[in-house]
């Protein structure tokens, strides 16, 4: 069964269009991340599908359901913002449970729900604190907390590792990681972080401007991009571009490189000065001037090329990508 | 810790001008308490002195108890007060909330028409209120002056709040939606607490003008029974003679409320602003 399903939503405010036409399918027990750059729209999307925003045209189904007119506690979701939002006049036992008791659940239910929950998160000596008595990492699995009590069929998140510092937002996606397969619930994630898309996804929607650029699963995005947006948000260090001309006179395409397919040798089809050397110990990035083109090139272990060296560099034909005048990929 | 603030010689400059701004602030409180202790004599010959064995009087604070009805003029100036911040409050923040919160039509025009009574004084309406209460029958009731005082506190109250609505976060509220809150639940157990500082703060502007007010007590409810505190003091003072054992007495005596009203909003004003809030 699908867990969600968008048809033709589009999403206005006032003049200005902010989702056109998305059409998107979640299955059950599926993990999709909404991936993109600041302000193409991923909020709102979320927004829409959690009844805080009407969409302007468009079907929204959830769990079989056309839910466009219901209202958000009504629709079996449940939502983890970026800033916790935790009810500050509330204990931690008591934000958990307050959506229960809206919903008129059994008291003894209630409790059990919420001790299940704070074994899962590891909350239990914190039930009877405020959220001013917290770190931000245990707010932020009180707002998971809140979230896995209500057993909605459709998770939903907002980046919500995004306050965290960087150990601990490691942790904390490992733990979602985890609570997934438990749960096995289905579970929409909104982030910028293309590591956590990566490495959480089942499904990856890459979002531009409002529109859905690509949508797959994290290798299928990798290893095959549709157009040339995609193929340079996923990746880190991202892709390489270069007129093809560069390599094969005369070609009006545009060409694309992983900086991991990209070798060291004397006769490669290109050549450069090395300006910057990043050492990150288990591989190393170089960053090089090919006459006015800067490409990065990703070395595995450890390279004793120095700034200021002139360097070949070569790839494998089949490594590369062709994208045309508009970006669309060549095959 | 702030190096300016540990440091002694800003630290003494800092509280000598604090020193010296309350007691400015408190001199003309001071010498209408000590005045209202003199005899008549005495307050005229020497009005900066303490009272003493030879000076000290209470024929003030005798001829007020004695004149009309003075507890009545106190306790009807309690109640217009606290009635009017109270509903400037509740309607000011209902309103400030929608302005803030809901997408309508005509959102703007309609926080400017709001606004607008901040700049046009209400006592310009003053015949026309009149006519009003007295179409209305409200002529000689607290009410009258209860609904005069909430419209004249709204706009600034509105103007306000809603300015500060705007700063509590989307997210709380929406958490607030989807947890099945109603709206009204998300404004009063959610909003309103972490606007506690800007409602003290309208609380506290809306409350001395109220409370000092002569002309609309005078004008719609001059009657014995709803005289105010100022109205009623103001028979001590005549064309002719003036009782100032007795106009002292009134003052200090009014005096009291309004500060123990000062210390309930100010507290609450501390506390809203050290609470933590979303993050
Ligand atoms: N209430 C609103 N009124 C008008 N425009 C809005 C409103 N909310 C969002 N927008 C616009 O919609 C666009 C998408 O916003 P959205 O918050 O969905 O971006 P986002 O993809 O979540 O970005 P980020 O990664 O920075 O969170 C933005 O251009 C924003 O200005
Ligand atoms: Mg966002």
């Amino acid at each position: 069964m699908t867990a969600l399903s968008l048809t033709n939503v589009c999403k206005s405010f006032g003049p200005v269009e902010v989702l056109k036409d998305i059409n998107l399918d979640v299955e059950d027990g599926e993990f999709v991340v909404f991936v993109g750059p600041s302000g193409c729209g991923k909020s709102t999307l979320l927004r829409v599908i959690a009844g805080l925003e009407d969409a302007t045209s468009g079907e929204i189904n959830i769990a079989g359901e056309q839910v466009n007119t219901t209202p958000p506690a009504k629709r079996g979701i449940a939502m983890v913002f970026q800033s916790y939002a935790l009810y500050p006049h509330l204990t931690v036992r008591g934000n958990m449970a307050l959506a229960l008791k809206q919903a008129k659940v059994a008291k003894d239910e209630i409790e059990a729900r919420v001790q299940e929950a704070s074994r899962m998160l590891d909350l239990g000596a914190y039930l009877d604190r405020r959220p001013s008595e917290l770190s931000g990492g245990q707010r932020q699995r009180v707002a998971i907390g809140r979230a896995i009590v209500r057993q909605p069929k459709l998770f939903l998140f907002d980046e919500p590792l995004s306050n965290l510092d960087a150990a601990l937002r490691m942790n904390t996606r490992i733990e979602i990681a985890n609570l997934h397969r438990q749960l096995s619930a289905s579970m929409i994630y909104v982030t910028h972080d293309q590591t956590e898309a990566m490495t959480l996804a089942d499904k990856i929607v890459v979002l531009r401007d409002g529109r859905v650029e690509q949508i797959g699963s994290p290798m299928e995005l990798y290893n095959d991009p549709a157009n040339q947006f995609v193929a340079g948000f996923l990746g880190a260090p991202s892709m390489n571009f270069l007129p093809a001309a560069r390599v094969t006179d005369g070609d009006p395409r545009t060409l694309g490189i992983r900086p991991e397919d990209i070798t060291l040798s004397a006769e490669g089809q290109l050549k450069g000065r090395v300006t910057h050397v990043e050492h990150l110990g288990g591989d190393t990035n170089l960053i090089v001037d090919a006459d006015g083109l800067t490409l990065t090139v990703r070395l595995f272990g450890q390279s004793n090329v120095a700034v200021d060296e002139t360097i070949g560099l070569g790839f494998a034909p089949e490594k590369a990508y062709y994208f045309d005048a508009e970006g669309q990929r060549v095959r | 810790m702030h190096k300016a603030r540990t440091n002694p010689i800003n630290l003494f400059a800092m509280h000598g001008a604090l020193i010296l701004y309350t007691i400015i602030a408190l001199f003309p409180v001071f010498v209408i308490l000590i005045n209202s202790f003199k005899t008549r004599k005495a307050i005229f010959r020497e009005p900066l002195a303490l009272p003493d064995a030879d000076t000290f009087s209470l024929i003030g604070y005798q001829t007020v108890m004695k004149q009309g009805d003075f507890f009545l003029y106190f306790q009807n100036s309690l109640i217009v007060t606290v009635a009017s911040l109270f509903f400037v409050l509740l309607f000011g923040a209902m309103a400030a909330f929608a302005l803030a919160e809901y997408r309508f039509k005509g959102n703007l025009w309609m926080g400017l028409y709001l606004a607008l009574g901040i700049m046009i004084p209400i006592r310009i309406g003053t015949v026309a209120i009149l006519e009003m209460m007295v179409a209305t029958g409200l002529v000689n009731t607290l009410w009258a002056l209860i609904l005069v005082y909430t419209a004249q506190g709204l706009p600034l109250a509105v103007f306000i709040l809603s300015e500060f609505m705007r700063q509590v976060s989307d997210d709380l509220k929406n958490a607030g939606r989807i947890d099945g809150l109603s709206e009204y639940t998300i404004f009063f157990r959610l909003v309103l607490p972490l606007v506690r500082p800007a409602m003290a703060t309208v609380a506290v502007f809306n409350m001395i003008p109220i409370w000092n007010d002569l002309w609309f007590p005078l004008i719609l409810a001059p009657a014995e029974e709803t005289k105010t505190l100022t109205l009623g003091s103001q028979v001590f003072i005549g064309q002719f003679v003036t009782d100032w054992n007795a106009v002292l007495s009134a003052l200090s005596m009014a005096i009291l409320p309004v500060l123990i009203l000062y210390v309930i909003f100010s507290r609450q004003l501390i506390r809203g602003i050290t609470s933590g809030a979303v993050k």
